[in-house]
């Protein structure tokens, strides 16, 4: 005998109430600045869509959206192979496992804030040691405060050298979870390694894979402090990330409206890729 | 199809082992004949997967030789011994299709395609797969999958052992006997040599001709699961097989006669060696409640279908007997009557009787 009643919701609303005052509002509000124009003073006038379509429409966006998708895509295809190929290579068993996963795990222990200032002053030319070595020591001209070239090179080594460990530990996870047996199975076979990589231990990652992807996808698509402490976005605009361009207009100019809209558009594309990417990766399980 | 040698095998898991204590295979001396269906029985931890894993060539004995066919083969990998085996969970490569499974091992010799696909249908129809060959493997039940990678291991026709550790651990019960018999079917159309490891006395004794029972990493008794139930040769074969086990029963031994509880016993011939710790054996089904013989009074009652257990206290130790028809109540005082030729003695474990003319 089922009872009927409406008692449900007093338990769904503490929830609610949190959702509420941590997501649904902020939200809100963004969305609130979206369509108006103020001029201070809590006066504020009705404006539409019309800061979506400035934004869309705008060079300043569309450039600082394709360096961000450059960024992404560049450490992506950088830090998921080497994050394999690094967890493929790490000990099973015996007294370096622990050694091995505290190594990788201390980059990501580092506040953002931090590796970005330790690469500022690591790569300077004259003062740090790379910037020193690179160009007293073996001659080649590196300056990533006015080449963008270098600038590049130094934010992706340097996201490459923070986040390569996320990749390492979740595949390491997924390695380790493979019965011994497989192994064993897959000699008897007489598969070569490869067959081994591709039929035993990639089908067995994919699921932490994804997950990894998934991670570094949104973290790198939302990226900020480290190239801001870094390059600040320079040389130029040349390193000027969707978030940097977007605390530039909120902060920096206190365009209140076309930031808010900037927002609404940079999260509905992080969401739609991350679904999209998700949605692709798990299809085959469900059929 | 090779007969498989096992010669001097010694094998420990420490890098400098000292005793007895410290093998997990204390020399072991067998020939496995060539398209015979072996069992490999004894308790968790006894040595079986060791040995099994020596055979393949996933380990590498520390002493002693294995011969296929008089062929060294001790420091060959398993990809070169030509073996199959069949893992406790089933081992399937699960992005493949069934058929993509089957020809995996064939595909990595280098077998021209148009055998595959020969090999791969004739392995499918022999155990009634060819409905899913197209399927995705990882979408198999477990009783399924386990048949996959049982086939992996028959579709190479050149297969020198096939070996099964523990099959039947993941399978649900009601499917058990029917990959089992699967199995034993198998063996007589590809008479290929097959090792069945396992600790159930009834998967061993209904896959095997021979059976060969371990403890401790050593071979306690070679034999038919008949000889094994009918002449145990050390009282842990009698215990451990037959459902109840062997009755092993304190016992003295002077002057060439036997006595326990007080009471001489007759056994089935003549005694060997002197000395030791001796005990009695007889099996639960030759112990008949009569009206003369050892007084008892019954202990406990189990109905097990087809027959009764009844456990009866001679003095201080009990006896089982497996009565069919009529049973004494619980309390009740009987007499018992070991039948003498199957009555024997064990000196420190190991059988001390002769046979009996």
């Amino acid at each position: 005998m089922k009872t009927e009643n409406q008692k449900a919701w007093f338990f769904v609303l503490p929830v609610l109430l949190l959702v509420a005052f941590n997501a649904l509002v902020p939200i809100m509000t963004v969305v609130n600045y979206s369509v108006q124009e103020t001029f201070g003073n809590n006066v504020f006038f009705w404006q539409g869509l019309d800061w979506f379509e400035q934004i869309l429409r705008s060079d300043r966006f569309q450039a600082a959206l394709g360096r961000q998708f450059l960024f992404t895509f560049l450490i992506l295809i950088i830090e998921v192979p080497l994050g394999i190929i690094i967890a493929l290579s790490m000990p099973r068993k015996g007294i370096w496992v622990p050694v091995c996963l505290v190594t990788m795990a201390l980059p990501m222990l580092i506040p953002w804030n931090v590796v970005g200032a330790m690469w500022n002053i690591f790569t300077l030319p004259k003062i740090g040691l790379l910037g020193y070595f690179l160009n007293d020591v073996l001659g080649i001209a590196y300056d990533m405060t006015q080449n963008p070239f270098a600038a590049w090179v130094t934010i992706i080594t340097m996201d490459v050298w923070h986040w390569t460990s996320l990749v390492v530990l979740l595949s390491y996870a997924g390695l380790v979870s493979i019965p011994d047996a497989y192994y064993q199975a897959a000699k008897i076979d007489g598969a070569s390694p490869w067959k081994v990589f591709r039929y035993i231990q990639l089908p067995k990652m994919k699921t932490v894979l994804t997950i990894a992807i998934l991670l570094r996808f949104m973290d790198s698509f939302n990226i900020y402090t480290e190239p801001f402490v870094l390059t600040g976005g320079g040389p130029g605009n040349s390193t000027t990330l969707l978030s940097i361009d977007l605390v530039k207009i909120a902060l920096g100019q206190f365009d209140l409206g076309p930031a808010a809209a900037m927002s609404l558009i940079y999260f509905a594309i992080t969401l739609l890729v991350s679904w999209l990417f998700y949605t692709l990766m798990t299809k085959d399980d469900q059929q | 199809m090779a007969k498989i040698t096992l010669s001097n095998l010694r094998h420990s898991y420490l890098p400098n082992p000292g005793g007895a204590e410290d093998y997990a295979l204390k020399k072991i001396d067998l020939d496995w004949e060539d398209g015979g269906a072996y069992a490999l029985l004894g308790p968790s931890g006894c040595g079986k997967s060791t040995l099994l894993n020596i055979i393949s060539g996933l380990l590498t004995p520390s002493e002693g030789r294995i011969l296929f066919d008089g062929r060294d083969v001790t420091d060959l990998p398993p990809d070169q011994r030509n073996i199959a085996q069949v893992f406790q969970f089933p081992v399937i490569y699960d992005t493949m299709t069934v058929r993509e499974n089957l020809a995996f091992p064939l595909r990595n010799r280098g077998v021209a395609e148009p055998r595959i696909a020969e090999r791969v249908a004739e392995i499918a129809t022999m155990l009634e797969v060819q409905d899913m060959l197209d399927v995705r493997a990882s979408h198999l039940s477990p009783d399924n999958k386990q048949k996959i990678s049982m086939g992996r291991g028959l579709v190479r026709d050149d297969v020198n052992v096939v070996m099964f550790d523990e099959p039947l651990t993941v399978i649900d019960p009601h499917l058990k006997w029917k990959l089992r018999s699967k199995l034993k079917e198998l063996h007589q159309r590809v008479r290929a040599t097959m090792i069945y490891v396992t600790h159930d006395q009834t998967e061993a004794l209904t896959f095997a001709d021979q059976v060969v029972v371990m403890q401790d990493g050593e071979i306690v008794q070679i034999g038919t699961p008949v000889e094994l139930f009918e002449r145990p040769q050390h009282t842990f074969v009698g215990h451990f097989i037959g459902s109840p086990g062997m009755n092993v029963l304190p016992v003295t031994e002077t002057g060439g006669k036997v006595t326990f509880e007080g009471h001489a016993i007759v056994l089935e011939g003549k005694i060997t060696g002197a000395n030791g710790n001796t005990e009695l054996g007889i099996r639960p089904e030759f112990v008949a409640l009569s009206d003369e013989g050892l007084p008892a009074h019954v202990r406990k009652v189990s109905d097990v279908g087809r027959h009764c257990v009844v456990e009866a206290m001679v003095g201080d130790t009990a006896v089982k007997a497996v009565v069919e028809g009529d049973v004494p109540g619980q309390g009740a005082a009987v007499h018992l009557n070991f039948r003498a030729d199957q009555t024997r003695l064990y000196r420190d474990g190991w059988i001390a009787t002769e046979m009996g003319t």
